[in-house]
């Protein structure tokens, strides 16, 4: 097989096998790989910042919780229906993505870390804030009638995973094309040599603001369905916790592969479940977890498998 | 014949010390010029300057008339001046293609894949295409920094000490090379090799301590009894 058609045929294979789950598993794995599936989303955005481009942001919480509030907020005061809803949560992960990348930019490596930082505890801070907007704290549920597209109700399990299982597989074309993409090549580019991409041609600037945006779109476009299949919205989700969890899928499926994010955000999901089963200690088992693979597999899952067995691997 | 590039009364400080201290510099169309002098005496700064990567403290840089003091370097390489490092810069853990398709996507090219392979038979690495550019020996990794260069279609290359660790063979080869891009190209050498520049040559700039010591062929450089004194006989 020709290597552009084994790529494609794999990735293909992943959504085909997704698809049958459904039919395969018992109800309740069926919910929770629809979760993962919307978190590998992010996580696929994050991947495009910090595995492809070499952002690391700490900030990419107040993407998600820009998808997820500018979802449920049309819901809850324009009355959108829920595909409007979804699109005005992915624009609004892009603006806000923009808007603190033209800022944070102008700094790289530790400050930028900072600077992503304090803007998604400002962007935290706000939704607090603006309580009577937002709910504060609290937060507010999606009204059932938003949460229908074409009649369909997204509350119901067939459903919710297909809207999931749908945003998953054209989030993961997209980021296969775009890797493989002549921009794509530019990225990495930026992440491995930057003054030698500059003195190619590449304004470093513009290129990472583009990919910010692109990660931005990802990030809200997972938010927004975050609000939309599980029908919550709350601060919780724009705190720190919800900049980490995206890297550390990314760092355990493998930084810099097209499928890491959704292998990591698996491997991760599964094993919280499994350990807080067995121990109310469980954080300690997640975190011997991660400690061995830093050790064992420092590429994450598919870095490894990409740099031993399979380097055509995107 | 119009000057292709000019520098005007460049000037850049690094505190105490004048790495450029007043350059005027012109480069005609289609020449070989080589830019030399004893080590420190501030060439790769003038070329710093002249790409864009070192913003000056006074002086102005025109290309083919149109001052280009301002526009960033990267923006310089998109009007055609493409710089190839001193101290090689590659993506090393990128195959020899993508190193450079980059180069060559930046030109918008019809067909990537045919004008990498051509580029690359070019300098001689013909079949090296899939390596991981960390891979290569020193001596290669050289001649992809020069592909990178051309692969920009530049209009004028500016190579810096592109010779060094080079073996005498692939010292010949790239004479040749050189040779065969003017006068499509116009060509700034920073060069130690003194075969080479007085082979190469059109035209030679000796700088000094930050100054021009002397502008002249070849013939005229060689016989610079100032030149002679500084660099040459020494």
């Amino acid at each position: 097989m020709n290597p552009n058609a084994r790529v494609w045929v794999l990735h293909l294979a992943v959504i085909a096998g997704l698809y049958a789950a459904q039919f395969i598993l018992p109800p309740y794995h069926v919910t929770n790989i629809a979760r993962i599936m919307v978190l590998a989303v992010f996580a696929m955005g994050y991947n495009i910042a910090f595995g492809y481009t070499g952002l690391l942001s700490l900030g990419h919480a107040l993407f998600f919780a820009a998808g997820l509030y500018g979802a449920g907020l049309a819901g809850y005061f324009l009355e959108w229906s829920a595909l409007p809803s979804l699109l005005a949560g992915l624009m609004a992960g892009g603006v806000v993505a923009g808007v603190v990348g033209l800022l944070a930019l102008r700094t790289a490596g530790v400050s930028f870390m900072i600077v992503t930082l304090m803007f998604a505890q400002a962007g935290y801070l706000s939704i607090l804030y603006f309580g009577s907007l937002t709910g504060g704290d609290e937060g507010f549920v999606v009204d059932a009638a938003r949460r229908t597209i074409a009649g369909l109700d997204l509350a119901l399990d067939g459903y919710r995973y297909g809207l999931a299982l749908g945003l998953f597989a054209v989030a993961l074309v997209c980021c296969l094309w775009l890797v493989r993409s002549p921009f794509g090549r530019i990225m990495v580019a930026m992440r491995e040599n930057q003054e030698r991409s500059r003195m190619l041609g590449y304004n470093p600037f513009t290129i990472k603001l583009t990919a910010l945006v692109i990660s931005g779109l990802y990030a809200g476009a997972a938010g927004a369905s975050y609000a939309l299949l599980f029908g919550y919205v709350g601060a919780s989700f724009a705190t720190i916790q919800y900049s980490i969890l995206p890297m550390l899928y990314v760092l355990l499926g493998g930084a810099g592969t097209v499928l890491g994010p959704l292998v990591g955000a698996a491997v991760m999901f599964y094993l919280i479940d499994y350990a807080s089963s067995v121990t109310s200690a469980y954080l300690f088992l997640v975190g011997l977890a991660l400690v061995l693979l830093v050790i064992f597999a420092p590429r994450g899952v598919l870095g490894a498998v990409r740099e031993r067995w399979a380097r055509w691997l995107p | 014949m119009a000057a292709l590039m000019q520098a005007l009364g460049l000037v850049r400080h690094f505190g105490g010390l004048h790495a450029v201290d007043g350059v005027d510099l012109v480069l005609e169309p289609g020449e070989i010029h080589a830019l030399i002098g004893p080590n420190g005496a501030g060439k790769t700064t003038l070329v710093g300057l002249l790409s864009g990567r070192i913003v000056p403290d006074r002086g102005r840089v025109l290309l083919a008339g149109e001052d280009i003091t301002r526009l960033p370097a990267h923006a310089r390489v998109r009007r055609g001046i493409a710089y190839t490092f001193q101290i090689t810069s590659i993506f090393p853990r990128l195959s020899v293609f993508d190193n450079v398709a980059l180069a060559a996507q930046s030109q918008g090219g019809r067909n990537l894949a045919s004008s990498v392979h051509g580029t690359l038979a070019r300098v001689g690495l013909r079949g090296l295409a899939d390596r991981t550019a960390a891979q290569l020996s020193y001596g290669h990794q050289r001649l992809l920094e020069l592909a990178m260069g051309l692969a920009l279609h530049p209009c004028i290359l500016i190579l810096d000490e592109p010779t060094q660790g080079l073996a005498a063979g692939e010292i010949d080869s790239f004479r040749a090379l050189v040779k065969a891009l003017v006068p499509e190209t116009t060509v700034l050498l920073i060069e130690h090799n003194m075969d080479v520049v007085m082979d190469l040559a059109t035209r030679i700039t000796v700088l000094n301590f930050g100054r021009v010591l002397a502008t002249g062929t070849p013939d005229e450089i060689r016989a610079n009894a100032a030149v002679q004194e500084a660099y040459l006989g020494a």
